[in-house]
């Protein structure tokens, strides 16, 4: 299966969750395929919102984007980012870093709502439902799940499996669990080591082989 | 007034053997090269990695292999990589010892503010800065205690948005070194002011307890 076969059943108004920090883990080819698609009006989960002219950066360009859930879209060479937002087409839902992991994981692991510390009393947290537990305070926040989720890996085996290299790993795993599709490039196709498999293949519906190079 | 690398030396002596570590980007990330060897700290980064090494240079860069900031690093003996959930778990449950952040502003109880300018035009990035700030065992703040125009930072409000509340433990700065404590702000260390002329620069009510 190639990247686009892989993507190209992707409905508009879609929630597409993409992994990557940076460069690192970011399915460059995976999302290249998603623009070739023709899918639009999509709300994007990432943790950043794209720099330059690639990945996220040139779904927004070519205006498919219509809402974007992270926590820093902010970078060095983010300006389609920044051009949309400041134009008003862009949706932004601002979300601390270490809350929409916590998100994803829960929507995955089938959580329907977690109170967590990080936020309480800042601005990221108005209208939310607080809670004081044990003299401490915290914010509700509910999970996010995705229709399609996009992740590179390291290596795939036969059954879906997967390994991740170095910091690439990210949110390559909780997203993986999170969404009803799950589309994964690869480096490499090999054995795994069942006691080294960092995401079971349950999690994983689709594998594209992009290689090392690319 | 002391400079940066004195502040960052400051800083990483009074990081304690074997801790575990957050450095956050910009000026604290310059107390890495200042950690004894034989420290034994260990230093985590938000993007899923503990036993950070320094940054790499030519053959050694690897594009998987970023710190925060996303600077290529390298990794020391003994590192492990574990995905975001894991990463801030760690954080959020108060396994990390020390996190060192930069700051628009601190308040006298101990509130930072350091994501946003509050700027109506500015665009919002917050990254991992409220999930460090209400995470780490203590969360040390290093920056200059006035602005470029001569404002005091540290402050009995923020008047920037908050960060976290009632977080922050210590405040290394270039004129002085504070402790937030219960029974308000307390002066450790002056670096080359006499401690009337600081307690003239701030309206939080001080106290001198010199180490």
């Amino acid at each position: 299966m190639n990247a686009l076969e892989a993507v190209a059943d992707t409905a508009d108004g879609s929630t597409v969750l993409i992994g990557g920090f940076g460069p690192a883990g970011e399915p460059v080819q995976l999302i290249e395929a998603l623009l070739d698609s023709g899918a639009k009006e999509l709300t994007v989960v990432s943790n950043n919102a794209g720099s330059g002219e690639t990945g996220i950066a040139a779904l927004i360009r070519e205006k498919r984007v219509v809402k974007i859930v992270c926590s820093y879209p902010r970078q060095v060479d983010s300006r389609h980012f920044d051009e949309a937002y400041r134009a008003g087409r862009l949706e932004l839902d601002l979300v601390p870093q270490g809350n929409l992991a916590e998100r994803i994981r829960a929507g995955g692991a089938g959580i329907g709502a977690f109170f967590t510390p990080t936020g309480y009393g800042t601005m990221l947290a108005e209208g939310k439902e607080t809670r004081v537990i044990d003299g401490k305070g915290y914010v509700l926040e509910y999970p996010i799940k995705g229709d399609l989720a996009l992740v590179k890996a390291h290596r795939a085996d036969r059954f879906g499996n997967l390994v991740y290299r170095k910091t690439g790993r990210n949110f390559g795993p909780i997203m993986a669990a999170a969404a009803t599709t799950t589309v994964v490039q690869v480096e490499e196709f090999g054995e795994i080591d069942p006691e080294h498999v960092v995401t079971p293949g349950i999690y994983v519906n689709r594998i594209v082989h992009i290689g090392r190079a690319a | 007034m002391i400079d940066r690398q004195t502040l960052a030396k400051l800083v990483a002596a009074d990081i304690p053997a074997g801790a575990f570590v957050n450095l956050g980007i910009g000026q604290p990330t310059e107390v890495a090269d200042h950690l004894a060897p034989d420290s034994a700290v260990v230093l985590h980064t938000e993007n899923g990695m503990l036993g950070m090494g320094p940054q790499a240079h030519g053959d050694d860069v690897d594009l998987d292999l970023i710190n925060a900031g996303k600077i290529p690093v390298t990794e020391l003996p003994g590192a492990s990589y574990f995905h975001h959930a894991d990463s801030f778990a760690m954080m959020r449950g108060g396994h990390l010892d020390v996190c060192v952040l930069g700051a628009y502003q601190v308040s006298a109880r101990g509130d930072l503010a350091n994501w946003h300018s509050g700027a109506p035009d500015a665009i919002p990035a917050v990254g991992g800065a409220m999930d460090l700030a209400v995470g780490a065992k203590q969360v040390f703040v290093m920056m200059n205690l006035l602005t470029r125009d001569g404002k005091p930072k540290l402050l009995p409000e923020c008047t920037y948005p908050l960060t976290g509340l009632r977080c922050v433990s210590r405040v290394y700065t270039d004129l002085a070194t504070f402790l937030i404590t219960e029974n308000g702000v307390v002066v450790r260390d002056l670096h080359g002011v006499e401690f009337a002329d600081l307690q003239s620069l701030l309206d939080v009510p001080l106290t001198e307890e010199l180490s």
